[in-house]
């Protein structure tokens, strides 16, 4: 057995190999019969692949590719799926809803920026200049990433509690304010998410940060102090622009992220007061899954697909977009 | 002309750093200098807003837990009444076992651990072995699965939410709905590119010389996986482990599709169903019951978790 082992060209060596001889590659190893196949690892290596294969295959690859399929078919699940078309797409974007839902998940994303992505950059910088305890800030701003989004938010709704009594109303109340109704109150809603959904999120992007800003060379800042950098200066002139291509990635996972705002809407509001948290991810969910319409999947993935179109062609932009601007 | 270089050698840098030396914290320096702290204004300013900071952590990040806690303890009338008061009307430690044993968190808890442990096994197990493929034995075909694998980070999961649970309904092949069963979370969790590719690329950074050493000694590709690749890769293996084992416990959408039959659901999927018919004190002891092993993990493995975090950056990046 060992012997005939060691006959067995490395694996890594023949990959290396056929990449020179892009031409053959494909009849090579089977020319000399599946035998050879076999003893020189081939059955091994696709054992150790068929996890792979077939989770990615049944669960990944195969839903990905029926998305777009049943975007263009009618099917409930009595009769077999017939193809509609674009009915899908134009029952969707017809719908009255959509322009709503489009406009409060932007409205989301657009808050959820602008609250949840300078605060985490700020804490993240003002925490890598801590000299004792790191570890404790750290634990501190990931705590709230580890408990369960269904515990935030049930947690959360109790906290935005509407009557003078409730725990926020209360806080507020020692300094004159209020009460509030939140959640209730069409205006207030939208915002009670983000801020549940930024207290939830932020310390997942403070790590990365933290991370990032660990990579920042010493000697960067060495250099910078030798030409009498402050310490302005150095967080402006250095630290930002070391940390540019996360911030940049950060930026786009955070929209990409935010636009399929979930269980905050669900979980808090149902979509209202009047609409006012009805999102394209809820709508998604209703079309498919919801108790009075239900079972509509072609609409559902219709509107799925053109979710991710639209993230997609978000991304390339911005891709080139920030591409140019790095460079400059 | 040092810097791009330097940027490309980051990611590798900070798992070494994250993971083999176990603490992703300390770094070379930060923008304060030794000179800068020597100021006595820089002291002071930089270490009262590190003061604020640390308050604003624990009221802000830790304060809703420790109410949740307290809540957990305390009479419905006083929650209902006086949310923030110190226990006015003494302690109800009834509240937990009330949940634990009438409300039956005890049996939604531990589906939620079946439901976690399996998630984590089968995700470790696919991210192992398809890593092992497509980092170690590289067969030809690896470069088009490495595509495959990869391009489906790209597509946004809620695309998948409806043809998934259509599988999982009616899968292929297999002919009965796995629907109801602990399978239709276990096998979509191990779909995980993000595992993959974590994994392979740290596959990548061993050794390749031990390898050939023990292929040349007469390993074959399961003594190479089992005795030499799997035991070198313990840090990464943690990594995925505690972020596949607590995903799964916050996971809510999936398992509230697919596991219908209430006595099979996990704590997430049940909660909001019981919120209404439940005295809210006990509902908030279960609250805190199921954010307990979560938080737990996390203190007991804050380094995994924390460098696990700064990875996800990297990796994205």
């Amino acid at each position: 057995m060992g012997a005939a082992r060691t006959l067995t060209p490395p694996a890594d060596l023949e990959a290396v190999a056929t990449a020179d001889r892009p031409a053959r590659a494909g009849g090579a190893g089977r020319r000399s019969g599946p035998l050879t196949w076999v003893r020189r690892g081939g059955l091994s290596t696709l054992v150790f692949a068929l996890p792979l294969l077939v989770v990615f295959g049944f669960f990944s690859w195969w839903p990905i590719v029926r998305a777009v399929v049943m975007s263009f078919q009618r099917t409930n699940l009595v009769k077999p799926a017939t193809w509609v078309g674009w009915d899908n797409f134009r029952y969707v974007l017809t719908d009255p809803d959509l322009p709503v839902a489009i406009r409060n998940t932007a409205y989301f994303a657009l808050l959820a920026l602008v609250i949840g992505f300078p605060i985490p950059l700020l804490l993240a910088v003002l925490m890598s200049s801590v000299r004792r305890a790191k570890g404790l800030y750290s634990v501190l701003a990931y705590l709230p990433v580890v408990v369960p989004p269904v515990v935030a938010v049930l947690l959360w709704k109790f906290f935005y509690d509407g009557s003078a009594d409730g725990v926020f109303n209360t806080i507020l109340g020692w300094v004159g304010l209020g009460p509030y109704a939140w959640l209730s109150s069409p205006s207030l809603a939208m915002p009670s998410l983000v801020l549940e959904a930024t207290w939830a999120a932020a310390g997942g992007t403070v790590i990365i940060y933290l991370a990032a800003l660990i990579g920042v060379p010493g000697e960067v800042y060495d250099a910078a102090e030798v030409d009498g950098a402050g310490l302005w200066h150095k967080v402006w002139h250095v630290t930002m622009p070391q940390l540019r291509g996360v911030l940049f990635i950060t930026f786009i996972l955070q929209i990409i992220g935010t636009v399929q705002v979930f269980i905050e809407p669900f979980l808090f509001t149902g979509g209202g007061p009047a609409n006012a948290t009805q999102t394209i991810l809820l709508m998604i969910y209703q079309y498919a899954f919801g108790r009075s319409l239900g079972g509509d999947y072609g609409a559902a993935t219709a509107l799925s697909v053109m979710l991710a179109a639209v993230l997609a062609v978000l991304s390339v932009l911005y891709f080139r977009l920030t591409a140019s601007w790095s460079k400059t | 002309m040092t810097l791009p270089t330097r940027q490309r050698i980051r990611p590798p840098a900070g798992r070494d750093r994250g993971t083999r030396k176990g603490s992703g914290l300390e770094g070379d320096r930060g923008f304060v200098s030794d000179q800068d702290w020597r100021r006595p204004g820089v002291r002071r300013t930089l270490g009262g807003l590190h003061l604020v900071l640390l308050v604003l952590l624990v009221v802000i990040g830790v304060g809703p837990m420790l109410l949740l806690a307290k809540f957990a303890i305390t009479p419905t009338q006083d929650i209902i009444r006086t949310p923030l008061a110190i226990f006015p009307h003494g302690i109800a430690w009834s509240n937990i076992s009330q949940a634990w044993n009438d409300v039956q968190i005890s049996r939604y808890f531990l589906n939620t651990v079946w439901v976690a442990l399996g998630s984590w096994f089968v995700q470790l197990l696919v991210a192992t072995t398809g890593g092992f493929v497509l980092s170690v034995l590289r067969p030809k075909w690896a470069a088009l699965v490495n595509a495959l694998v990869i391009a489906t980070l790209f597509v946004p999961a809620v695309v998948l939410l409806v043809p998934l649970y259509l599988t999982v309904l009616h899968p292929p092949v297999i002919g009965t709905s796995l629907i109801n069963t602990y399978w239709a979370v276990w096998l979509p969790a191990g779909a995980s590119a993000f595992n993959v590719v974590l994994m392979a690329r740290f596959f990548d950074s061993l050794p390749r010389e031990i390898f050939e050493a023990a292929r040349v000694d007469g390993a074959g590709p399961f003594r190479l996986f089992a005795s030499i690749v799997l035991p070198m890769s313990k840090p990464i293996l943690g990594v995925v482990s505690v972020f596949a084992f607590i995903a799964s416990w916050k996971d809510f959408l999936w398992p509230m599709l697919v596991l219908k039959n209430p006595d099979i659901q996990p704590l997430s999927v049940r909660l909001p169903s019981i919120a209404a018919q439940t005295d809210l004190g006990v509902f908030l002891a279960a609250l805190a019951i199921s954010t307990l092993i979560p938080v737990l993990l996390f203190i007991g493995f804050q380094r995994l978790f924390l460098s696990g975090a700064g990875l996800g950056g990297a990796v994205k990046g």
